[in-house]
Parts: structure tokens; sequence; C-alpha cells
């Protein structure tokens, strides 16, 4: 089969995402590009992964991508399924989960994140959902995947307001409140993928995906952002990882217009 | 002299005198045991407590089966602390509509993920406050009418208080359990912390850690969807059950809607989630009454519904004209087209 020649940004931010899991992961899953990476990874080179959705659902095989991250699908193909307590006190506290995977609206360059608001906490101008599960799944997960799209406009300077917890102000600032786990490993965005440096733990760009410069990155980033001293190039979606993406989100819309 | 002259005048004593001394004895003894018996009559087996325990929740007789009117009117009550709970999954629709056309007003709403039934009760007004962890439409978006009211208050002014899910879902819990807080490895190097007052922290009394804290969460009423109940008013629910049993365990009163009442519960695992009758308040038959969101083995989660809610509740105007069509001018019967799959 010949490589496929287009993807979109956002295919590519989620095979990226997917390549970063292991068949051994116990995943914790956020819903939107963390659903769709993790259920991939699942499709493809990782088929023995545990995904967990908060909703209680353990080693689920959904079909389709959830809209939410309590959908029947998600309950009808998982091992088991416990309640939200359960959830959270034994599995998620208790130190089961290998990754947790996190979106949001606003990013940090310590890969703090923010989906509580935009402006004032008391007075937003913009009122988001809030954090959910991810101020536990940031500091109980024994390592945190990040996936967003990079922009000035979510990748910011300071955040308004700090949702769940990534490096804090850089070095020790974990170790300081207590916390053993790795926090944020990985971000991986539509155009590249940022590490923390290993003294400064500031997100620093480690690979550059395909068809994408330097200038681009530092253009969508709200800090002067830096890149490590081996930047490598991120090998483009293979023709299976993008046939099984589409594949999945066709079977996912055919299900909402109520064509399955 | 003055003084001594006195002593000289004073009068004999007359002999009742010290016969009213003796009867006033007599009369206290007696008033003493009087209330003595009185007491231990009223106050049988009570002992002064130094501790706060949980106040007493008098178990119902039997969940009544009522019509769904009715069983909203005598659960949720104007001004209640309430939760219409459901994580995704058996969202009690139905009796939150019910609650909406009741015009009950001055609501708490409880919810770990408020979705549409939120912004819905909260578009009409008829909340105060919402105590939540994660507000928004799955998937989709914002709740503009949440937005709406705690950004413009219209149609009032809405406050918030603001946890994290395991906060929320260690509240419920310990309300279910009667523990005045709950301890969990939480919030930390996160910002709610900071905003929101009641989360405080506790030290460990055997490692030193210091842990989080927040208020075990107890309701007024708790309202929730489930598959069936037998004619007793037992409900068994299942597939993800979220937080149900434990809000329904830590409310004063609860309700449950349900697809459907059957003689017996039928074939069950063991550990079935199955909450007796003498926990619930009040049950009513609504099949369908969990749509847009679903109940498992009957009809799946209406997801295109919550993708055309994005545009009607964008706008006033939308919004109000889609609750006066789809709520006010309709009644739970509405429901049962959606009951088949």
């Amino acid at each position: 089969m010949a490589a496929p020649s287009t993807w979109t940004p956002t295919e590519m931010m989620t095979i990226v995402a997917a390549r970063a899991l292991k068949s051994s992961d116990v995943c914790f899953v956020g819903i939107g590009a963390p659903s769709a990476a993790c259920n991939l990874a699942r499709l493809t080179h990782a088929p023995g992964i545990t995904l967990i959705y908060e909703s209680g659902t353990i080693a689920t095989k959904p079909n389709l991508l959830p809209l939410s991250i309590g959908d029947g699908e998600l309950c009808e193909t998982a091992l088991t399924t416990v309640s939200v307590p359960e959830m959270f006190r034994y599995w998620l506290q208790g130190g089961r989960i290998t990754v947790g995977f996190l979106g949001g609206a606003q990013i940090d360059r310590f890969a703090n994140l923010n989906t509580t608001v935009v402006g004032p906490y008391n007075r937003p101008k913009v009122r988001l959902p809030g954090g959910g599960g991810a101020p536990e799944i940031a500091t109980s997960c024994q390592e945190v995947f990040i996936t967003m799209a990079q922009s000035k406009r979510s990748f910011v300077a300071k955040l308004d307001f700090i949702t769940s917890l990534g490096h804090g102000e850089g070095k020790c600032s974990r170790e300081r409140l207590g916390i053993a786990t790795k926090g944020p490993t990985r971000l991986i965005t539509d155009l590249s993928v940022l590490e923390p440096d290993a003294e400064t733990r500031e997100m620093t760009v480690v690979s550059i995906h395909p068809g994408v410069t330097r200038e681009r990155i530092a253009d969508a980033t709200g800090w002067p952002v830096k890149f490590a001293a081996k930047v490598a190039d991120t090998p483009p979606p293979t023709v299976e990882e993008l046939t099984v993406l589409r594949d999945l989100h066709a079977r996912t819309r055919a299900a909402i217009e109520g064509k399955a | 002299m003055q003084p001594m002259l006195a002593s000289f005048e004073q009068p004999a004593r007359h002999w009742t005198q010290g016969l009213d001394r003796r009867f006033a004895l007599l009369w206290a003894l007696l008033w003493a045991l009087l209330w003595a018996l009185i007491s231990r009559l009223a106050f049988a087996g009570r002992c002064d407590n130094t501790g706060a325990t949980r106040e007493r929740i008098q178990p119902v007789p039997m969940a009544k089966i009522l019509p769904l009117a009715d069983a909203v009117e005598e659960v949720v009550r104007d001004g209640d602390k309430v939760a219409f709970e459901g994580f995704t999954h058996l969202i009690p629709y139905a009796a939150g509509h019910e609650a909406i056309r009741q015009q009950r007003k001055d609501l708490t709403l409880v919810r770990m993920t408020p979705d549409l039934l939120y912004d819905q009760l909260i578009g009409v007004g008829a909340a105060l406050k919402m105590i939540f962890s994660w507000g928004g439409n799955p998937g989709v978006g914002s709740l503009h009418r949440f937005r709406d009211a705690y950004e413009q208050g219209w149609p009032r002014p809405l406050e918030i208080e603001e946890h994290s899910h395991a906060a929320m879902a260690n509240a419920y819990e310990a309300g279910a359990a009667g523990l005045p807080f709950a301890v969990f490895r939480g919030y930390r190097g996160a910002e709610l912390a900071s905003v929101n007052p009641s989360i405080k922290s506790v030290t460990c009394p055997y490692t030193g850690e210091q842990l989080a804290t927040v208020p075990a969460m107890k309701l007024d009423s708790a309202v929730v969807h489930a598959q069936r109940a037998d004619r007793e008013g037992n409900v068994m629910l299942e597939g993800i059950v979220g937080v149900q049993k434990e809000a329904v365990l830590a409310a004063k009163r609860a309700l449950v809607t349900v697809e459907e009442i059957v003689d017996d519960l039928g074939l069950r695992s063991y550990n079935a989630c199955v909450l007796p009758h003498w926990t619930i308040t009040a049950v009513a038959y609504v099949p369908g009454g969990a749509h847009p969101s679903y109940a498992q083995g009957h009809y799946k989660r209406d997801n295109a519904f919550y993708e055309a809610w994005d545009p009607i509740a964008r706008e006033r105007d939308t919004f109000t004209a889609w609750v006066k069509e789809n709520i006010l001018e309709k009644g739970p019967e509405a429901f049962a087209r959606f009951a088949r799959t």
C-alpha cells in the first residue's frame, strides 16, 4: 500500500498520542482527543491496553468513540463496571493507573492545565465546564499524557486558573507538595511533541511533525518555547493508523446520526 | 436604741409558719419525683451524648408507588438541597421536568456532572445555587443556560460551589455513611482549594500525611432513575450506577422513577445494586423517563439530542420556546415514546 499523502493536523496529533501508549498500560481516559488516541492504540499496536473511564467502566473495548464518558457502549464492552466512588477511591487514588490522559482549554510551560474559567474565577469572561476528574488524575496516575491543539490562545504564559497540577512552577514543585508521581511526561499537539526538561521541567519540543517548521511552533506558543538539543522528526502516519482512525470516526458519526 | 427594741417587738411565731416550711419541702420532693417519672417516660433510653451523631433517618414503611406528579410533590420541595443524580446514564429527566412544571424554586442543585437537565432547571430560574464538579454538555460544549445565569444573572443570579469529581464522590459516600466529612488524597496543587472555602485538610494521625477533606453531602432530597422496581417499591439499577446509591442514602427523602414495575426483580447477580423499599420515599413508573440520557437494556443515549441541544440553549428565546413546548405543555407520558430502543 502506498503511504498516505494527506492527513489533518488533528489526525496527526491523535496518531502520535496513540503511539505513546503501551499494551501493558492501564489508562484513565479523558473525553475527546484522549479517547480517540486511546482507542486507536487499542485497535492497532496496543491490543492489551486497559482503558478506564471515570464513569466506572474498567477494561472497556468500545467499537466506536463515546460522545460522553458514560455511553452505554463503554459499559457493554467493559470487563466490569464499578460505582463512581469506587472508581475514584480504589482505582485512581489507589494508584492502579499507569497513564492518565488529559486535555484542556489552557496550558502553561509547566503543563499545568486550566479547564475552569477564562478570566477571574469569580467574574469569568468564559465559564468552562470545570475540572471533573482532572485534579486527582493529574496527581494520582503514575504519569500523565496531555493532548491539545497548539495555539497562542491555549498555550499561554500564565493560566487564568490552575485546574490541575502539572510541574507547578518547575523544578521540584511536585515533590514539595508531597507528590510521588511523575506528572505530565508528554504533551502531544497537532504540531509537535513536548517533554519536560530533566532539570527545569519546562515542556520542551522534542519532536516536530512532518511539514511543520520551528517558526510555526514558536508562533503557536504563548511563551518563548524551547527546543531540545536533539529534535526528532515525527514519523508520518501509516496507512494502518489512518485507516483505523478514520473507520473509528466514521462508525461514531454513523451511530450519532442513527445509521448504525 | 432602736435595734434592741426591734428584737423585742418581734411578734410570736404562729404555729402554721413552721408547717408551711415543712409542706414546702414535701411539695418540692413530690414535684421532683413527678418530674423524674415524667422525664423517664418521655426520654426513655436517652443518654447524654458528647459527640454529634447523624440525624436519625426514619425508615419509610414501604415506598409508595405514585403518579410522577404526586411523587415530585411529596419528595422535592421549594428550597431543597436536591440531587437529580446520574453519571451520564439513568438521568431522571422526566422527574426534573415535573419539578419545572410544578414551579419548584430556590433549589440548591447538586450533581457531579450537571448536564442538560440542570441547564433546563437553571434556565427556568428554579435554582439558587449549584454544587458540582463538571458542568458541560459532554463531547459537545458549554451549558449555555448555566453560563448565562452565572455570567449574566439570567433569569436570576446563580451561586456555585465547585469541587473535583473525587471530592464529590467522597462527599456523597460520607453522606451515605453518616460521617461529618470525607477524607481523600486530592486537590494537591489545584487552585479550587483556594477559591472554595469548604475544602480543608486534615493530618493523618498515623502517618502525618496531609489529606484533603470536604463536608459530607447531606441532601434534603435525591431523585434518580432506575431500570425496575417491584410492587413493594424495591428498586434495582444496573450498568453505570454512578453515585446514585450514595445520593439516595445521603438524602432525607428519595424518589426513584423506573422503566418498569415488576412482580419480582428477577434473575440478578447476588451483588446487584438494589435499594430496599424502606430507603425510598416514592417510586414513579415513567418509561423512557431518562431520555435523552439512557437506560441500559432499554434504550440508548440520544447523542443526537445532546448535539441538538447546543443551538436550542444558546439563545434565551429558543430555550424558552423549547421549554414551553416540551415541558410545560407536556406530561410524563410524553417520555413513553423513548422507551423503545
